[in-house]
C-alpha cells in the first residue's frame, strides 16, 4: 500500500523486565480494514495499547498520516484522530449512557446527526440513554464503546476484539454497525478472534505469533488457504 | 425518530425492559445514606429531653460536619481520582488557619467595626489569602512529594506524613510555637435565640457556606464537562486519558483546589475555636478520614453525607454521655462499614 494511514516500524515493547513485542513491523491502508490476527498471547492487545501510548515502546517508530506518535502520551495520541474500543471495553459505570458518549465528543456534545446514526445502528443506546453505564448488559456495554468511538470522525480505529464474550445475535448486530462504518470510508485496524466476523469484515490481514507480525497478506487470501490459516493459527476451519 | 420495531428481527433481540413493582423496603435502599442525617437527626430529638439543647446540638453537629466536608471533600477526589493517600492534607488545614488569622490581625479594624459587611469583606479577604496560599503549597506538594511516589500506597503514607511534619515545623518557624487567638469578628459574636434555643451565629454561617459549596460542587460535577473527566476518571482513568483528556493536568487541578478547600476550611476552624496551633490540621485530619472512608472513598455525596453524620453524632454523644464522645466516631465507623463494606456510597472502581 502506497499511502498508510499508520505505520510501525521495528516497534519493541517490553512490561516491566518481560519483552512482548520483538519488533512489530505493520501497515494499516488507508481507508479499510485491517485485521490483527493470532493466537492468545500473540500480542495483539499490546499492540494496540502501544499504538495507543498506553505502554510506551522502547525501540521504533509508529507513524499515523505522517506523524510519529511514538513517545507521546495517550491523550496527544487520540487527540492525532484515534478512536479507542479496548479490549475490555472502558466503559465509565458511574456515568450514564449519554455522559459517556459526551465525554468522548471532543468538540464538545456530538453532533446529532452522527447520534441518529449511532442510535439506528444500536437502538438499545437510546432506549437506555439515561440509564448508568455500569447496568448495561455486555453486549450493550460493548456497543456503547463502539458508539463513543464513533461519535466523531476519527483518522483511524482501534478496536479490540468487540465479540468477546459476546451472543451471535448481538455480533450480527455489531458486525453490521462496523460494516456501516466502513462503508463511509474509515480507516480500521481490528483484532478478533472470531474468525467469520473477521472475514465479514476484513480488506488485509497480519497475523502475530509471540509478539511478531509472522504473515501479512489480504484477508481473502488467508481465508481460502486452509493450510496456511493451521500453520499461521492452529486454527482448523469447518468446512461450509 | 424511535428505532422500528420491524427492524427487530435481524438485529439483537429488542430488550424491553420490563419493570417489577418493587417493594418500599427495596426501593428505599439506594436512599438510605441520604435517610440516615435526618433518621440521626430525629433520634436525637427523642434521646435529649430538652428541645432546645437539642435544637442547639443539631447546629453546632451540622457546623462541624459542614466544615469537615469542606476539608474532606477534596482529599476525597484525590483518593479517588489518582489513588493517593495524602496524610499532609492536614498541614493545608493549619496554613490556611495561620494565613487566615494573620489577615484577619491586620485587618482588625474592620473585624472589630460593628459591621456585618466590613466583618465579612475581611473573613472573605482572609478565606482568598488562606486559598491562594494553601492552594500553591498544594501544588509544590503535588510536584515534589507526590508525583514521585504514584500506585505505591506505603510510600504515599510515609513520604506525605514527612510532608505533613515539615510543614508543621514551617508554620513553627515562621509564626513561632505558641497558640495565637482570634476572637470572631463583632457581628458574629454572640448567638441568637430560636425557639429557647440559643444558636451561634457563627456556626449558622459555616452551615450556610458549608451548604452553598456542597451544592456548588455537586453542579460543577453533574453539569459541566470537567466534573464528566473527573467523575470518570475516578472509574477508569486510562480510559480517559485514551479518549484524549490529559488526566494528569485535571488531577493536578483537582489537588490544588483541594488543598484550597482545606485553607478554607482551616480558617473556618480556627474562628470556631477560636484558637490555632499548628497541630490543629493534624487533630482534624482523624475525623477528616473517618468521614472519608465511611463515605466511600471518590464520592463527594458520600463525604457529605459522612461528614454531617460525624458532627451530629459527635456533638449529640459529647452531651448525652461525654466520656464516649472520643469513641462514638470509630464505632460509627465501625458499624457502618459492617452494613456498607465499601462506605454509604461506594464509587466503582475499573480496576482493583
Amino acid at each position: 500500500m502506497s499511502d498508510p494511514i499508520l505505520t510501525l516500524k521495528g516497534v519493541k515493547t517490553d512490561i516491566a523486565q518481560y519483552h512482548i513485542l520483538h519488533g512489530i513491523d505493520l501497515e494499516v491502508p488507508r481507508g479499510g480494514v485491517t485485521m490483527l490476527l493470532g493466537r492468545n498471547g500473540a500480542g495483539k492487545t499490546s499492540t494496540m495499547r502501544t499504538i495507543m501510548g498506553l505502554w510506551t515502546p522502547r525501540a521504533g517508530e509508529i507513524t499515523l498520516d505522517g506523524t510519529r506518535i511514538d513517545g507521546l502520551t495517550p491523550s496527544q495520541i487520540a487527540r492525532k484522530g484515534i478512536g479507542f474500543v479496548p479490549e475490555d471495553m472502558g466503559i465509565f459505570s458511574d456515568l450514564t449512557v449519554e455522559e459517556n458518549l459526551h465525554l468522548a465528543a471532543l468538540a464538545g456534545r456530538p453532533s446529532p446527526e452522527r447520534m441518529d446514526w449511532v442510535f439506528g445502528a444500536f437502538p438499545a443506546l437510546k432506549t437506555f440513554l439515561h440509564s448508568t453505564a455500569g447496568n448495561l448488559s455486555g453486549g450493550q456495554k460493548q456497543m456503547l464503546s463502539i458508539a463513543r468511538a464513533v461519535v466523531e470522525d476519527r483518522a483511524l480505529y482501534l478496536i479490540d476484539e468487540p465479540s468477546k464474550g459476546l451472543a451471535p445475535a448481538i455480533v450480527a448486530t455489531l458486525a453490521r454497525a462496523l460494516k456501516d462504518l466502513k462503508a463511509r470510508g474509515a480507516s480500521i485496524l481490528m483484532v478478533e478472534q472470531n474468525f467469520s466476523l473477521a472475514r465479514a469484515l476484513g480488506d488485509t490481514a497480519a497475523v502475530m505469533d509471540d509478539g511478531k507480525i509472522i504473515w501479512t497478506g489480504t484477508m481473502a487470501e488467508l481465508s481460502s488457504d486452509a493450510a496456511l490459516m493451521e500453520r499461521l493459527m492452529g486454527l482448523k476451519m469447518e468446512t461450509t | 425518530m424511535s428505532p422500528a420495531p420491524q427492524q427487530a428481527p435481524q438485529n439483537a433481540p429488542q430488550h424491553a425492559p420490563t419493570i417489577t413493582h418493587l417493594p418500599l423496603s427495596e426501593r428505599l435502599k439506594p436512599w438510605l445514606p441520604v435517610l440516615l442525617v435526618p433518621v440521626l437527626i430525629v433520634a436525637g430529638y427523642f434521646a435529649i429531653p430538652q428541645t432546645s439543647s437539642w435544637l442547639t446540638l443539631t447546629v453546632s453537629g451540622l457546623a462541624m460536619g459542614m466544615m469537615i466536608f469542606v476539608i474532606a471533600s477534596g482529599m476525597t477526589l484525590v483518593f479517588g481520582l489518582m489513588d493517593v493517600i495524602n496524610f499532609g492534607h492536614g498541614a493545608f488545614i493549619s496554613f490556611g488557619a495561620f494565613v487566615g488569622t494573620t489577615v484577619l490581625l491586620m485587618l482588625s479594624s474592620m473585624t472589630g467595626a460593628p459591621s456585618l459587611f466590613l466583618n465579612l469583606l475581611a473573613i472573605s479577604a482572609a478565606v482568598l489569602a488562606a486559598m491562594v496560599v494553601t492552594g500553591a503549597i498544594g501544588w509544590g506538594f503535588e510536584r515534589a512529594i507526590v508525583r514521585p511516589v504514584y500506585g505505591s500506597h506505603l510510600k504515599q503514607i510515609l513520604v506525605t506524613m514527612g510532608g505533613l511534619i515539615v510543614a508543621e515545623q514551617m508554620i513553627y518557624v515562621l509564626w513561632g510555637g505558641q497558640e495565637i487567638v482570634i476572637l470572631r469578628p463583632e457581628t458574629l459574636k454572640g448567638a441568637i435565640t430560636f425557639a429557647g434555643a440559643t444558636l451561634e451565629k457563627y456556626r449558622l454561617l459555616a452551615v450556610a457556606v458549608g451548604l452553598v459549596l456542597f451544592l456548588a460542587m455537586r453542579a460543577v460535577l453533574r453539569r459541566t464537562k470537567l466534573g464528566l473527566i473527573v467523575r470518570a476518571g475516578v472509574d477508569n482513568p486510562e480510559m480517559v486519558q485514551a479518549l484524549g483528556y490529559n488526566i494528569t493536568r485535571v488531577f493536578v487541578g483537582v489537588f490544588i483546589a483541594g488543598s484550597a478547600l482545606a485553607g478554607l476550611g482551616g480558617v473556618m476552624w480556627a474562628l470556631y475555636q477560636e484558637v490555632i496551633t499548628a497541630h490543629m490540621g493534624n487533630e482534624i485530619m482523624i475525623l477528616v478520614f473517618v468521614v472519608v472512608i465511611i463515605g466511600g472513598l471518590g464520592s463527594v455525596e458520600g463525604c457529605f453525607i459522612g461528614a454531617l453524620t460525624v458532627g451530629l453524632m459527635q456533638n449529640y454523644i459529647a452531651f448525652l454521655e461525654p466520656k464516649l464522645a472520643l469513641v462514638s466516631n470509630i464505632a460509627l465507623m465501625v458499624a457502618i462499614l459492617m452494613w456498607r463494606p465499601m462506605g454509604m456510597v461506594p464509587v466503582v472502581k475499573a480496576k482493583g
